[in-house]
């Protein structure tokens, strides 16, 4: 397929590709919330007053205020719009208020007065493991007799690593703008993964009906995850002013009270207990994966469960127990980002792997090599592992990237530098496809074919970068060979495509472009047929291209001939897809099934020189090859796979989450948050896509997931990055490296290893 | 009354509030929403806008120079006399201009919203650059300070590339450029006298400065804003009376003396920079990493050093290379050191009717006057981000150097303190001996009197100070082994 340019590219570079806060009229008023200043507690008191009386205030709410549900949580309840007594972190929504201008809404917010009763919070993840303090009771999955066969083995370590949590940092800040239709009904604006659940939210919450909401979202200005379930907030309140005082509001968090407020990727503390032979065959491994879920348990869930699904990468352990721990603590509840869980599971594979083969001072792709699965082996779940591309692709790239050579010209580099030293890794990625709660795997689409012969098309997926709708209308193209350039693509809307699933779970193209497919389909056999009957010919000599219909080779009508013959005859040219994904089906309290109908795999290889004085380091090169089946289109695939990459870069390196000691998070703006910056990108970075390699699992065109999966790439620079602290060591102690390995934390593993410095 | 060119019309305002930025002028006041808020604090560039400003040659040339700035903190009154041109404006009717078309055919946009940044800071590029300069390292430096969550840069710098192949050629604006500049002058002709609007005031010449900072007390000095800006964006203060500097020609200048540097406060960093390169190329690597160009583009030596912030990158510089400084008043002049201005956390020793007017370094600080020995100047920026960050500790280190001895030294320190300061007990180590081991480890120790650096967000006390006590390692090896390689900013491959 093509690489056309993304949907909306012209508009984004003109300026005129519209977001939410960009097409909200003058007359809309604004909102802003008010934020606890403790971390845990109770309201005593709240002195309201002056934020009344503040200047261009309109309306203050409180939970008193709410008429319907208070709790939005989206799977179970301890996320209160907003709070009526009991504080659970710092920057909960206690009040609201709404007034002219947002300068004015946000100012007003300072002049509260609360007062509270506080108590001690748990801050530390490690406080809440030792204190068993979760939301949600662990889980395990198992296969064969771990706990027997560790004690059985010729070797066996143990390791521990931290593995950080990440802001989203979406450029577009969370923003929702409301209006009031003549029957009180609701119509948002939402910068949003996930509109029917915003739409059901925002109606529990006014106490209407869901008929009376819609939820609108043409794009987003970045979501990462992040606008899954922590956008409904704003709709929430959005429509919750505008019905009060019957007026046009928007709801959009300044930089600040998005990072303060809402929640981010979970921070991990992983635990391994793996035993090996003198080869470096992991016999038997023991993982307890401790999720810092903060204080709801928002989507963690899941999110445990994928990280679960995900310690053991692309490798096969005859023997498995994995724990997983969903740990509550005062801060704000951690939600979706980019790999679900998934990056934090593999962190502790790829680690518990560098470790094994320290041990036995191997290379560590020997060993990677060695633990990969074979096919028909079954994971820690219990799902066979089938067409698995890893190796192939690990074969490739360690020849195409000159792996071998290279890490022994960084050997000879290290012995002769002895301030700066350089590291390398190789490391795959297999990443399953599907959300693992079947019943969300499901999708519709709506197509019109209009008389002039152009096309609507709409499904239920958001495009929030990712290209999302040319693929989808590529996908209709490529079935009915009408060109993208006849087709409106259009904002996704609840009342065109009604009880969607969210655009997550990398599912967007797999789920929408196949629910497109199906109407495309219908859409045209319908047109077939009417061809057939009107002139009588054989359907098989019926053919559509680009400029309209073919018999026997021969064009005889346009396509607003056809479509406008097709009306004529009274053909209904209205229709809708859906799709459900097949095969799939998971057994979640005896932990075993079939929860993803197929595997995501690439592999990347990256090479990082670091300052062993101050704990800088650099990328110098990486190399990557993912397999997203038959590219639909794979500019837009490249895209996702070096975007990916580099987001999961800055999780592992400069992205560093704090809080004080009162559970205030300090790094709340881009000042003191550093996500990756344009050097930081490698100057030497060569993707490539699997070629010749069509999904075996049938999806929309043979095609893959690539949303998620990239993201888990940049483990090769982390462990890159622990390859060259070992250097500092001359290679005799196995460097401690927890994530993010900020200057800091490369420094103190230097330290560590070092036994002068 | 504020008076500007929007591409090609001319803009009056009459009433806008002192502190209005350009980026809420824009969306909020003219429903201009192409520009996008990603931060408000001018960090992420995703409100980049581009300024053209007429400038005269001493050969008496007129000509366009275009530089990008944060409008989220640039305020609206910085306007005055100015071309504004934002992504809306690049179009030539419907064609694309090479900025726009570039980053489409790249493949340089996903969501969009970090895009008209980009376009912008690559327009810039075009027009202040030549194809010749558009290697990596460029680029880089250009795009600096937009940050993109999405597409991991690569298209973008090919976007970058593609587009910088097509800077001499002519577009809408070097076709305009004659009608632009006779625009620009009218407007400086007739808008001279107009120098205060709503409380926003723009003195023309040190004396207007020192009667205004006289008769307004209360009103706060506007440089380049880019720290000054977030009281508006961050705290939510009002400032009512602004008194910008940015239109004093008296106070822009780098003149190179016999003895003395002499540097004007209202320098931009980018012209400092261009200015100080060939004198003390060891600076370039600190100047390079200090705020993206946006911010360069905007900040000032001045505004930078009077903040008085304890992780400001050039005070401790100034400090080290023994820079006096200048303050002025209606009262007059005075000189005192870089290292005396600085009292307490943000306290100064500057009176409330007092600005910073210069700074002069004395030209030995770069060249040793004496044969017999050299000058070692080292500045080491460390940061949790090689670009576009603040420093965690910033090192500044001046030595003269007999031999392999140290005969003098002075430094300055960014991060280690509640204000920027020389190390005192260090300097009286390092004098007279030369930098083994044994001078090190004293080094160290007298690094813990001079320094109880704090914890923040930015980086530990521990990890401040051992990485202090490394720089000095860092120091003795580019002295006595410059074939060793010690920094990982100068790698590439």
């Amino acid at each position: 397929m093509t690489a056309k340019a993304h949907d909306s590219a012209v508009k984004h570079v003109s300026g005129s590709a519209q977001y939410v806060d960009d097409a909200i009229d003058t007359d809309c008023k604004h909102i802003a919330i008010g934020g606890s200043t403790i971390a845990y507690g109770k309201i005593v008191s709240m002195d309201l007053a002056g934020v009344r009386n503040s200047e261009g205030v309109i309306d203050v709410i409180t939970v008193e205020d709410i008429p319907g549900h208070v709790d939005i949580g989206p799977v179970f309840n301890g996320d209160p719009l907003l709070t009526s007594e009991q504080i659970e972190f710092h920057g909960q929504a206690v009040f609201a208020v709404m007034a002219e201008t947002q300068a004015q809404a946000r100012r007003a917010v300072k002049q509260a007065k609360v007062d509270y009763s506080q108590d001690k919070p748990v801050l530390e993840l490690a406080d809440a493991i030792k204190k068993q303090f979760y939301v949600r009771p662990p889980h395990q999955m198992k296969r064969g007799e771990a706990a027997q066969e560790l004690g059985n083995s010729v070797h066996r370590l143990a390791g521990r690593v931290t593995v950080g949590g990440q802001e989203h940092f979406y450029l577009e800040g969370q923003v929702a703008a409301a209006s009031v239709d003549e029957d009180g009904g609701i119509h948002l604006l939402s910068s949003n993964q996930n509109p029917t659940e915003a739409q059901k939210l925002v109606a529990e919450v006014l106490n209407i009906s869901m008929k009376d909401v819609l939820l609108e979202t043409r794009r987003l200005g970045g979501g990462f995850g992040g606008k899954e379930t922590q956008a409904n907030a704003c709709c929430c309140f959005a429509a919750l002013f505008a019905l009060r005082n019957r007026c046009k509001t928007v709801c959009r968090l300044s930089r600040r009270d998005d990072m303060v407020m809402t929640g981010k990727r979970h921070e991990f503390i992983n635990e391994y207990d793996v035993a090996f032979d003198s080869d470096g065959f992991i016999n038997a491994i023991h993982y307890k994966l401790a999720g810092n879920c903060g204080s709801s348990p928002d989507l963690s869930d899941a999110i445990v469960d994928r990280a679960m699904f995900h310690c053991d990468n692309a490798y096969h352990y005859p023997n498995v127990l994995i724990d997983g721990l969903r740990c509550k603590t005062h801060t704000v509840s951690n939600t979706a980002f980019r790999g679900f869980g998934g990056p934090q599971g593999m962190l502790a594979a790829e680690a518990a792997i560098d470790e094994v083969a320290f041990a036995l001072h191997k290379d560590p792709l020997d060993v990677r090599k060695q633990n990969f699965y074979s096919e028909g082996q079954l994971t820690p779940y219990h799902q066979a592992i089938t067409d698995f591309t890893v190796p192939r692709m690990v074969e490739e790239l360690e020849a195409s990237s000159d792996y071998r050579s290279r890490r022994a010209a960084i050997r000879a580099f290290n012995k002769a530098s002895p301030i700066l030293k350089k590291g390398i890794s190789l490391t795959p990625v297999k990443f399953g496809i599907s959300f693992t709660a079947t019943h969300l795997n499901q999708a519709g689409a709506l197509l019109h074919l209009y008389t002039d012969g152009t096309l609507h098309l709409n499904h239920g997926g958001i495009e929030m970068g990712q290209g999302l709708f040319m693929k989808v209308a590529q996908v209709v193209s490529n079935e009915l060979g009408l060109p993208v350039s006849s087709m409106k693509i259009s904002a996704t809307r609840t009342d065109k495509v009604p009880n969607t699933s969210a655009t997550a779970a990398s599912s967007g193209s797999d789920l929408n472009g196949m629910a497109a497919l199906v109407a495309a389909r219908k859409i045209k056999q319908r047109l077939l047929d009417h061809i057939v009957e009107s002139t009588g010919c054989e359907s098989a000599a019926v053919s559509f291209n680009s400029t309209g219909v073919e018999i026997s080779g021969a064009p005889v009508m346009s396509w607003a001939e056809l479509a406008n013959s097709a009306w004529m005859a009274r053909v209904s040219l209205s229709v809708t897809g859906f799709y459900k994904t097949p095969e799939i089906y998971y057994d979640r309290e005896n932990a075993k099934g079939r929860p993803f109908l197929y595997y995501a795999n690439g592999a990347a290889v990256s090479e990082v020189i670091i300052d062993t004085l101050t704990g800088e380091s650099k990328i110098l090169r990486t190399d990557i090859i993912h397999d997203v089946g038959s590219s639909i289109n794979p500019a837009i695939d490249i895209g996702q796979i070096e975007g990916g990459f580099i987001q999961g870069v800055g999780w592992l390196t400069t992205e560093e989450l704090k809080w004080n000691a009162e559970g205030r998070l300090l790094s709340d703006g881009p000042a003191t948050y550093k996500i990756p910056a344009i050097g930081d990108a490698p100057h030497e970075f060569n993707v490539q896509l699997l070629a010749d390699c069509p999904n075996p699992a049938p999806t929309v065109m043979r095609s893959k997931a690539v949303g998620e999966p990239p993201l888990m790439l940049a483990l090769s620079v982390w462990c890159a990055i622990r390859d060259a602290v070992a250097a500092a060591g001359d290679y005799q102690y196995f460097p401690p490296l927890n994530a993010p390995a900020t200057a800091e934390e490369i420094l103190r593993c230097v330290r560590e290893v070092s036994k002068t410095g | 009354m504020l008076r500007y060119l929007y591409n090609d019309k001319i803009i009056h305002e009459p009433a806008l509030a002192a502190d209005l930025t350009v980026l809420d002028y824009l969306r909020e006041y003219k429903q201009l929403c192409g520009t996008k808020e990603g931060c408000a604090s001018g960090d992420c560039g995703a409100c980049t806008v581009v300024l053209a400003e007429r400038v005269v040659s001493d050969t008496g040339v007129e000509e366009l120079q275009y530089r990008t700035v944060n409008s989220c903190i640039t305020f609206a009154g910085a306007l005055q006399g100015k071309q504004l041109i934002t992504v809306e404006n690049l179009a030539d009717q419907k064609t694309l201009h090479p900025s726009q078309q570039s980053m489409v055919d790249c493949h340089g946009s996903q969501c969009g919203f970090c895009t008209p940044g980009f376009v912008m800071s690559i327009f810039s590029a075009m027009k202040s650059h030549s194809e010749q300069e558009a290697d990596r390292e460029f680029i880089d430096e250009q795009l600096g300070g937009n940050l993109c969550r999405c597409t991991g840069y690569r298209p973008i710098v090919d976007a970058a590339v593609q587009a910088m192949g097509q800077a001499t050629q002519a577009d809408k604006f070097s076709r305009n450029a004659k009608a632009t500049l006779a625009q620009l002058k009218e407007l400086a002709a007739t808008d001279s006298a107009d120098q205060s609007c709503n409380g926003f005031f723009r003195p023309q010449t040190v004396t207007e400065l020192c009667q205004l900072r006289a008769d307004y007390p209360q009103a706060v000095v506007l440089s380049g804003g880019t720290d000054l800006a977030l009281r508006v964006t961050q705290n939510l203060d009002s400032l009512d009376q602004i008194i910008m500097l940015g239109e004093i020609a008296e106070l822009k200048f780098f003149d190179v003396e016999s003895e003395l540097i002499r540097i004007g406060a209202g320098l931009s960093l980018t012209e400092f920079r261009k200015r100080i390169a060939d004198l003390c190329p060891d600076l370039e690597e600190l100047l390079v990493r200090f705020g993206g160009t946006q911010v360069r583009n905007q900040a000032t030596v001045g505004g930078n050093f009077a903040n008085a912030s304890p992780v400001g990158d050039l005070p401790p510089v100034l400090i080290a290379l023994n820079t006096s400084v200048v303050l002025q008043s209606i009262r007059g002049q005075r000189s005192i050191s870089a290292e005396e201005f600085f009292i307490s956390y943000k306290n100064t020793s500057m009176q409330t009717d007092e600005f910073v007017r210069e700074f002069s370094i004395p030209r030995s600080a770069f060249a040793a006057t004496d044969k017999s020995q050299r000058v070692i100047n080292r500045f080491y920026k460390i940061s949790k981000r090689l670009d576009d960050d603040i420093s965690a500790v910033c090192a500044a280190i001046h030595l003269v150097m007999e031999g392999e001895t140290v005969v003098e030294v002075s430094t300055g320190f960014g991060g280690m303190a509640e204000i920027p300061k020389r190390a005192l007990a260090l300097e009286a180590v390092l004098v007279g001996r030369v930098l083994d081991n044994s001078c090190i480890e004293d080094s160290r120790q007298a690094l813990k009197q001079d320094f109880a650096p704090i914890d923040d967000v930015r980086a530990s006390a521990g990890y401040r100070m051992q990485v202090c006590e490394n720089l000095l390692y860092r120091l003795a090896s580019e002295i006595y082994s410059p074939e060793v390689a010690t920094r990982v900013t100068a790698h590439d491959s």
